[in-house]
């Protein structure tokens, strides 16, 4: 380990209150991971916003994972059609959909596919995007600049777009796996360009080439020095593109080419209750409202580990 | 000046066939079969399915159906629809509407955009900045589907005060969709220019501007506001050629026959000529106001122009 | 001399005896979220005509900002005036109201920046830069301003003024650029120069150029440079006066050639053996011990004190006179030289 290194890690463990003693080759990244996220998490615990976003977060996810518990005892599919459209009542907040079905209920069991459509094409983004992004910009060149390019090509294509024509044609099916992966397959580019950069950043760094000179090999060096890196900005878009994933299953799922009854779905909710929107306006408010709180609830939490996490915020 | 437009013209050139090439290919090559999808759900008679087949060239490989559709394309051809309507025709119907509301849409975000993030910028930590940052992440939140119909909800059936409904009455129908398209964008505008005006504001020239003793209007105007206004206004310029693409929820939510609907018919009935063709143009847009921003920085930032 | 002289509506005062700018009790402070910041002190001097005043201290010592508070260029808040009072040709520039103060920037007193690249907008050839203060200050058109930017870069010694006046900062070289700096600041023929480590970020060999053109000017114009720094060097080749300024107070003042030749305070006693410069005098180098004070909490009595080899505490100090506890005032100890040390008398070894 050259000297330098250990001059700059000590002085971010004296800086971070803590005193480490580094262990082995790749304790620098470790140590100065260590402080950034120390330092942002002391930043996150007074953010106000953060916390608003964490807990619509785990209120979601509580709801996704237990939705009889919020659907207060009624069952999504116990339905009498003489209570269609009825309005919230104190029995019945949400009130009743057409087929009369309470609304709570369904609303409830609508999370569960947000969920998992979210969190799995944030997977799947993340997995292409940290392969395809580490690929590029740790050998640069002709590699780079192909897949860029190919980067380029699909950030021309917009998300929903994409994920339309992809769904249509029918190949995938029409389940949550499906939309996720066409979520997934035009999603993947800004994490792949944010991999990219940092992988390009942290290459040319003293302690990189120190490393390399050490007789690392490349393999080695990228998993142990520079993913490590590029760890703090793919966290930050990871936790913003789950809520817009969410956002985009509706959408999608409302234009008719997502999920299909009889799965329950906030988009098909928000599909359905539109043609009574005059009449009944509960059954587009309430869907919504849920995943508005959603979506906000992700980006809050976003935004906050982004101002924590660039220093460059901090005054 | 020359060289860097050259260089940056040149990069467009694959992305640009390279997207018309995938959209192609997603409409055409994958599984399932493409006949079928290109009669919609109505079943074909064979020898319209042979008619077809030879129309669209599906009896050649991939790689040369694409060519001979650029070939086409070369010569002004988008092909026609299965009612045998050409697909430029529906294209020149529709892109006046989605111009429309591209218009009041970069209007509203452009002007309500800066000025908010202008004066957040210049007065950080005070009550206008936290208004300004409470109210951007609420709006970044809304999922556009579910803005289209509260703004439907509330200011057309509640308060009556615009059409929710078709663009009969002019520019003023298009001001309600115009709003909700815009809202991302607005609200990503306004913390762009907040960032970027609080960042100006601590540099070293305007520390220099008020050492010269220039007035304060100069200082703000002429040496933060300009430097300041650069990533903002490319970032609004690129927008043009993403909301000329068409907007599919908008447009279909409040109704409008512009090409984001048309699009949206296009992939419910598997027109696979009029999605290619609209894509294609899409692309273009979106690659076209690219490549005019990037040329927009050069001018306004000089540094980008002798690199 | 340029035209620029020619027509100054600064004419009060100017020629007059007694000194053109007089900083008294200067107070300078900072809230940020780790507390207060106590970053000047207290702080006195003057400048007169022609005369060259030196403020050497090490990076926070106060030196920057209080040259930016007398340039009434500090952001407040956080920064915050709590006392003094700037007297130029007369005038308390902190009271005065806010267009008064904006007028006497430019043609009154200007200054320029250590890093000229980012002190210089990107955005706008460096000829408009400079035209701006004519612009600004007299209503000149456009076109004579960028005519008067090129006799000015001219002046500052920039070759081929003519052709590189519509060209970008970025587009010059560290040292021509802080030519265009120094061209924009004495483009009002101001009464007053603050230069803010001007050299700090050039070449050596450029540093030496740019400092003789700056002790060019001042003998062309007779306008009064303050020149911060921490580069003795620099002080010792082209400054007249010295004020040392420690934890934003300033600790020893006299002549150039008294202060370096025979310290009066043991903080410029460490300064001086800590360079190169004067080593065949006093054999190895030292460095001084200890860190630099935090200003948010400076150590009381005198705020050198924990770092001073000489310091007195406990039953060695003389009564009123404890390090560690009594405030050292910066009082006059030889005729000519004032320093802020209770034992001033065995530094000098008088």
């Amino acid at each position: 380990m050259s000297d330098p290194k250990l001059t700059t890690l000590g002085h971010d463990e004296t800086g971070a209150g803590t005193v480490t003693p580094p262990a082995e080759e790749s304790a620098d990244v470790a140590g100065t991971q260590n402080s950034l996220w120390s330092d942002a998490w002391r930043q996150l615990r007074r953010n106000v916003l953060f916390w608003i976003g964490a807990t619509l977060g785990l209120l979601f996810v509580l709801i996704a994972l237990f939705p009889k518990v919020f659907a207060r005892g009624a069952d999504p599919r116990d339905c009498s059609l003489s209570l269609s459209g009825q309005a919230p009542s104190a029995e019945h907040w949400f009130g009743f959909d057409q087929q009369g079905c309470d609304y709570m209920a369904n609303v409830a069991f609508g999370a569960r596919n947000s969920l998992i459509i979210g969190l799995l094409a944030v997977a799947v983004i993340l997995v292409l995007g940290v392969l395809v992004g580490a690929l590029s910009g740790f050998f640069g060149g002709l590699v780079d600049s192909l897949l860029s390019r190919v980067a380029d090509i699909f950030y021309a294509l917009p998300l929903i777009l994409g994920a339309l024509v992809v769904l249509r044609s029918g190949f995938l099916g029409r389940g949550v796996v499906a939309v996720a992966i066409a979520l997934a397959a035009f999603g993947w580019m800004t994490a792949m360009r944010l991999v990219r950069s940092q992988v390009i950043a942290v290459k040319s760094s003293d302690y990189v080439a120190a490393a390399r000179a050490m007789g690392a090999s490349n393999s080695r060096i990228l998993v142990r020095h520079i993913l490590p890196n590029a760890v703090a900005p793919v966290l930050v878009y990871a936790t913003i593109t789950v809520g817009v994933l969410i956002a985009a299953e509706a959408t999608l799922t409302f234009l008719g080419v997502g999920l299909q009854r009889p799965a329950i779905s906030w988009g098909l909710q928000i599909d359905a209750g539109q043609r009574l929107l005059r009449t009944a306006p509960h059954l587009v408010l309430f869907p919504s409202l849920i995943l508005t709180m959603t979506v906000m609830a992700f980006v809050m939490m976003g935004d906050a580990l982004r101002d924590a996490l660039d220093p460059r915020q901090r005054s | 000046m020359g060289r860097y437009v050259a260089r940056r013209l040149l990069l467009t050139i694959p992305v640009l066939f390279g997207a018309s090439f995938l959209i192609f290919a997603m409409v055409y090559a994958l599984p399932g079969d493409p006949i079928r999808a290109l009669g919609g759900d109505r079943p074909l008679a064979p020898a319209v399915v042979a008619q077809l087949k030879e129309q669209y060239n599906l009896n050649d490989p991939l790689g040369v159906q694409y060519l001979k559709y650029l070939g086409n394309l070369a010569q002004g051809d988008f092909g026609t629809d299965f009612r045998g309507r050409p697909v430029l025709e529906t294209i020149s119907q529709r892109l006046p509407i989605t111009i429309k509301l591209t218009v009041v849409a970069i209007a509203i975000e452009a002007v309500i955009g800066i000025i908010a993030g202008v004066l957040a910028g210049i007065r950080r930590n005070s009550f206008f900045d936290n208004v300004v940052l409470v109210s951007t992440t609420l709006v970044v939140s809304i999922p556009i589907l579910v803005l289209a119909f509260v703004a439907q909800f509330v200011f057309g059936l509640k308060l009556g005060l615009f059409p929710i409904s078709g663009a009969q009455e002019g520019w003023y129908s298009f001001i309600l969709p115009g709003l909700v398209l815009a809202s991302g964008s607005l609200a990503y505008v306004a913390r762009l220019t907040r960032t970027s005006v609080a960042e100006n504001m601590r540099a070293d020239y305007v520390r220099t501007a008020r050492a010269k003793g220039l007035p304060n209007r100069t200082v703000v105007v002429r040496h933060t506001l300009r430097n300041s206004l650069i990533p903002v206004i490319t970032f609004v310029g690129a927008d043009i050629g993403t909301l000329l693409g068409g907007a599919i929820v908008t447009e279909s939510v409040f109704n409008l026959p512009g090409i984001g609907r048309a699009i949206f018919d296009a992939v419910r009935a598997q027109e696979g000529a009029v999605v290619v063709g609209i894509v294609t143009l899409m692309v273009f847009f979106f690659i076209f106001f690219n490549l005019v921003v990037d040329v927009l920085y050069a001018v306004l930032d000089p540094r980008i122009r002798y690199e | 001399m340029s035209t620029a002289s020619a027509s100054v509506p600064y004419a009060p005062g100017r020629g007059g005896s007694g000194p053109v700018l007089e900083v008294q009790d200067l107070r300078v402070q900072f809230r940020t979220d780790s507390g207060l910041v106590n970053a000047v002190n207290g702080v006195s001097y003057t400048v007169s005509e022609g005369e060259t005043v030196a403020i050497l201290g090490e990076s926070g010592s106060g030196k920057s900002v209080s040259a930016q508070a007398i340039m009434g260029i500090l952001d407040m808040p956080p920064a915050e005036i709590t006392s003094g009072r700037i007297m130029f040709e007369g005038r308390d520039l902190l009271t005065a109201p806010a267009e008064e103060q904006r007028k006497v920037r430019g043609p009154g007193i200007s200054m320029i920046f250590q890093d000229a690249l980012s002190s210089l907008n990107p955005v706008y050839s460096v000829g408009f830069q400079i035209g701006e203060m004519f612009r600004a200050h007299r209503g000149t058109s456009r076109k004579e301003a960028k005519k008067l930017a090129v006799e000015l870069m001219d002046r500052v010694r920039i070759p081929a003024a003519a052709q590189r006046v519509n060209d970008y900062p970025h587009q010059f070289s560290g040292g021509m650029r802080q030519r265009v700096m120094i061209a924009m600041a004495i483009a009002l023929d101001p009464r007053i120069l603050i230069a803010d480590e001007p050299t700090t970020a050039l070449d050596v060999t450029v540093q030496a150029q740019v400092m003789d053109l700056l002790k060019d000017l001042q003998r062309d114009t007779g306008m009064g440079l303050v020149l911060i720094t921490h580069d003795l060097g620099v002080v010792n080749e082209v400054a007249d006066n010295v004020a040392v300024m420690y934890a934003g107070r300033i600790v020893e003042r006299g002549t150039v050639d008294d202060v370096f030749g025979n310290p009066a305070h043991p903080y410029t006693e460490g300064l001086m053996a800590s360079i190169p410069m004067l080593e065949a005098k006093g054999g190895r180098l030292q460095p001084i011990g200890g860190q630099p004070p935090n200003l948010s909490s400076i150590p009381s009595g005198c705020p050198f004190h924990p770092r001073c080899p000489k310091r007195r505490l406990g039953a060695d100090a003389l009564p009123g006179r404890h390090c560690a506890e009594d405030v050292p005032p910066l009082r006059l100890v030889v005729p000519g030289r004032e320093a802020a040390c209770h034992y001033s008398e065995e530094v000098l070894g008088v």
